[in-house]
């Protein structure tokens, strides 16, 4: 037993630090935009457009990743980018966390109709494709930041309503629990006081997913347009048009990507990592 | 005496750790002869069984030895040649009839499985044969039973059939993993007549697991008394029963209220006398390990 | 629980969710801002003219009254006419959903024959590195979604190694037999495979990418399900009857550890459909999820609704499917 747990420390410890360095760099950089990047996100130079990155030919070194067809810098845009994307990851994420728990708390905990009210809701919101939910939410909304960290709350609540509820509905089953109702405690303190925490690492360790997922959902509503406006500078945006400039100018669509791709992968690795070190009776 | 089964200076021990679970284990078991291996429970009496039908879990590694099985040594054989011969050679009455059938298949061709996939026989023939085996373990209806599923069956059924199936390729070694211990107490008589009944009848060689010594006392010729993976005692079941000679027999007889009769689980030697042969083995292991 | 009750229950559960994400979908575009009548007119429309084809649509009354027209039209069949296509909404959605539906359940053989394979690979060689890199592929194909690995696949097989078609359904260029939507299995049977050859070659990138995700999470949990079935009692004894490993893991262990995942592929095959919405817009594949896109875009309130169902429609006789397949796989439903 004590080998197989000492094999999970050794093998997760890589993964949550190089993922959580990651962050810390992406986390930096998105803080820091104005003074690290070398250029203005938003200036154009059509006769700098479509610069190939510094160390290919015909190359110009003052862009270190190329530049789009407008002759925006690409660094520079994927720096700015990440303000955005981490901006919406850390406000939906926790706010999205925050209700969904907190609605799949009181369905596991007091049951009865509560729970049933809430897990048909739930069921309902299974039955969309959530990214058409979104779009539709958008189309509502208008496009904006505020409008996207709310289609993401609307949409993934469910998320952390679902698993809360499973895992208040065993917690409340336990001794320490009864043992809180005999000593006279109201059922709402019982809840918070005596559930909460025990459900708490699960809820951190769906949120950093959810943080993944949020960055995501942005990118994809800025590949339909319907993110913030056009000209802002984020990585989703930044798909779109590499992806319709593919053949001319790859490095428009691969260094976002590449970005965007270790973020997710960041942010998923780094709950996985959580959850081991939270739960060692799992592994 | 021609031997079904021998094991030599059998040895096993966890891969990791380096815990020694067998320790130089001997017995022979000739045919027709069932061998009893007695003991508490971690003793190793099960390991031994598992060994020689080789679903050793995969944590353990046999270190030395030879098992024989009806002369051909089974440690020196390529895997798949192993498993050949065991499965045409001997066969297993597991200890939980309620999950030693696959739930998913029906009786009959967990039944006649190894005669037609492994020995090659004609489906009719095997299905035949099935039939016949079930009648001899006293299911009447053996057409009903074969085309269940486990879920239909009770537990002493299920027990019947297994040991049907045990018997399905005229095995020349059955080994019997405490077959009796998870069914009721009024089955469990049935049950052990049954088996030795079927013994009987094939004359097939047998060790039988279990930590009973009432049941040692009805079925066995012979007995290996187990302590830490080690031999202590081995012995006709007159002379074991008359003058055990290890000091742990002795206990254990004693621990034993009514040997004779079966059911009774054994309680806790006292601890003086484990402690003495803890303290045997302990030497032989230090030697052991100073060997690799 | 007997397959009559599980049948019962799982249609009424059904019905109030239909009815639900109905009523949700039809109040939720209702406060779409922006006239979708105006925006169909061409500049110099009257108000008049406005006003009777607002009429024309019914949106000249109250919300509660046009969900009440709309809910017994839909309950015939009839789900209006498109605002932006001028045409009826249901042979359009209809005529969009066999694209779909065809690159939905190519994913997901995909996904199943893919993390099948890892799972049964997994099992085979327990305790390898071979299984620890089945671990770590698993790991990273279920932490990036879909969309990504579409824009990653366009990169490799689109413009790195251009094999694979990075846009449409089918070549534009060839002469198109077809009477159905159902191309895929159209061409099958009219035995004409270089259509199928050509529709295979726009549908593999999109679809694998719908695969990824699902396959890792096949793989990863049947893996799970099958070590565990492994070291189960009438496993061991089937292997003292002298099967090999192999015939032990395909025959004796497969079947049963297949049901834990079988539910949870059922949800996640929901989620695959939900994806292609994106995907299909990333590869300009003419389904029902592109279609839906525009049509928000477009405010086009009587297609979006209509697709919106159809989803929902869909996602919801999946599940029932999957429960069906699951109490029939359990012997002990389907005897009792």
């Amino acid at each position: 037993m004590l080998e197989g747990r000492a094999l999970t420390v050794r093998r997760s410890t890589p993964r949550l630090w190089l993922s959580a360095s990651w962050l810390a760099l992406i986390s930096l950089a998105a803080i820091f935009a104005p003074l690290v990047a070398p250029h203005d996100p938003l200036a154009q130079d059509l006769f700098a457009a479509r610069l190939p990155p510094a160390w290919a030919e015909g190359a110009d070194p003052a862009y270190l990743l190329g530049t789009d067809s407008l002759g925006r810098d690409v660094l520079t845009r994927i720096i700015f980018g990440a303000r955005i994307a981490l901006t919406v990851a850390l406000v939906a994420g926790l706010a999205t966390a925050i209700i969904g728990s907190t609605l799949g708390l009181l369905a596991g905990y007091l049951r009865g109709w509560v729970d049933l009210v809430i897990s048909r809701i739930v069921d309902i919101w299974l039955a969309f494709p959530p990214v058409l939910f979104a779009i539709l939410l958008i189309a509502v909304l208008g496009t904006g930041l505020s409008s996207i960290i709310i289609a993401i709350i609307v949409i993934d609540w469910t998320r952390f309503c679902r698993v809360v509820r499973a895992e208040a509905l065993n917690q409340s089953a336990m001794d320490y629990v009864t043992s809180a109702k005999v000593a006279g405690r109201t059922r709402l303190s019982t809840m918070w006081r005596e559930i909460g925490p025990n459900v708490l690492p699960t809820i951190c360790v769906l949120l950093t997913i959810e943080m993944g997922i949020a960055v995501i959902v942005e990118a994809i509503l800025s590949f339909v347009n319907l993110s913030i406006s056009t000209d802002a500078p984020t990585w989703g945006g930044m798909i779109a048009e590499g992806r319709t400039s593919i053949h001319q100018a790859w490095w428009v669509l691969v260094f976002p990507l590449i970005v965007l791709f270790l973020t997710v992968l960041s942010f998923s690795q780094l709950g996985e990592g959580l959850k081991d070190r939270f739960d060692p009776v799992l592994r | 005496m021609t031997a079904f089964l021998e094991i030599e200076n059998l040895s096993a021990s966890l891969k990791r750790q380096r815990v020694r679970m067998l320790r130089s284990v001997s017995l022979s078991v000739a045919a027709g002869e069932v061998h009893g291996l007695v003991g508490e429970s971690g003793a190793g009496k099960s390991m031994i069984g598992k060994a020689v039908l080789g679903i050793l879990p995969a944590a353990l590694a046999i270190d030395e030895g030879e098992i024989r099985l009806d002369g051909e040594d089974l440690l020196a054989m390529r895997p798949a040649d192993r498993r050949r011969a065991i499965g045409a050679k001997a066969a297993l009455i597991p200890q939980d009839p309620l999950t030693a059938l696959n739930p998913s298949h029906c009786i009959g061709p967990q039944i006649t499985g190894r005669l037609v996939d492994i020995l090659g026989w004609d489906k009719r023939k095997a299905d035949m044969r099935a039939r016949e085996l079930l009648a001899e373990v006293n299911i009447d209806d053996p057409d009903r039973v074969m085309a269940s599923y486990p879920f239909e069956l009770s537990g002493g059924m299920r027990q019947r059939v297994l040991i049907a199936s045990a018997f399905a390729a005229n095995p020349k070694l059955i080994v019997a993993d405490e077959p009796t211990t998870a069914l009721d107490v009024t089955v469990q008589k049935q049950i052990l007549k049954l088996i030795r009944e079927m013994q009987a009848r094939h004359g097939t060689a047998m060790l039988f697991v279990t930590h009973d010594l009432g049941v040692v006392s009805k079925i066995c010729q012979r007995l290996s008394v187990l302590y830490a993976g080690k031999v202590l005692e081995q012995a006709t079941i007159a002379e074991f029963f008359a003058d055990p000679k290890h000091a742990y027999s002795r206990a254990l007889l004693a621990a034993t209220p009514k040997y004779t009769d079966p059911g009774s689980s054994l309680v806790p030697v006292d601890s003086s006398v484990t402690d003495l042969v803890a303290a045997e083995i302990e030497a032989v292991d230090e030697g052991w390990r100073l060997a690799r | 629980m007997n397959l009559v009750r599980i049948i019962i229950v799982r249609l009424a559960t059904t019905i109030v969710t239909l009815l639900g994400a109905a009523v949700i979908v039809f109040f939720v575009i209702r406060v779409v801002p922006g006239n979708p009548i105006a925006m169909m007119l061409p500049p110099g429309a009257t108000d008049a003219d406005i006003a009777r084809l607002t009429a024309l649509y019914g949106l000249d009354k109250s919300i509660p009254e046009q969900f009440v027209i709309w809910l017994t039209r839909a309950l015939q069949g009839d789900f209006g006419t498109s605002i932006s296509l001028r045409q009826p909404v249901m042979p359009l959605v209809l005529g969009r959903l066999p694209a779909t539906l065809e690159l939905s359940i190519f994913a997901l053989v995909l996904a199943v024959m893919i993390g099948g394979t890892m799972a049964l690979t997994g099992t085979r060689f327990r305790g390898t590195r071979t299984e620890a890199g089945i671990d770590v592929a698993n790991g990273v194909g279920l932490s990036i979604p879909d969309f990504l690995w579409a824009l990653v696949l366009i990169l490799l097989f689109g413009v790195l190694v251009p094999v694979f078609y990075v846009s449409g359904r089918i070549s534009p260029s060839l002469d198109l037999p077809f009477v159905t939507q159902f191309y895929v299995f159209e061409s099958l049977v009219r035995l004409r495979f270089d259509l199928w050859w050509d529709l295979l070659k726009h549908m593999f990138m999109p679809a694998l990418a719908l695969a990824i995700p699902l396959a890792a999470i096949i793989g990863q949990l049947l893996k799970q399900s099958l070590k565990e079935t492994m070291h189960l009692d009438y496993v061991v004894l089937a292997r003292t009857k002298g099967y090999g490993e192999n015939h032990v893991i395909l025959f004796e262990a497969l079947r049963n550890a297949v049901l834990p995942t079988l539910t949870l592929v059922g949800v996640q095959f929901t989620f695959l459909i939900g994806g292609t919405v994106i995907i299909e817009r990333l590869f300009s594949y003419e389904g029902l999820g592109n279609m839906a896109i525009d049509a928000v875009i477009n405010r086009d309130l009587p297609l979006i609704q209509g697709i919106v169902i159809v989803f929902a429609l869909l996602f919801t006789v999946i599940n029932l499917v999957v429960d069906m397949t699951y109490a029939f796989l359990n012997p002990r439903l389907r005897h009792a």
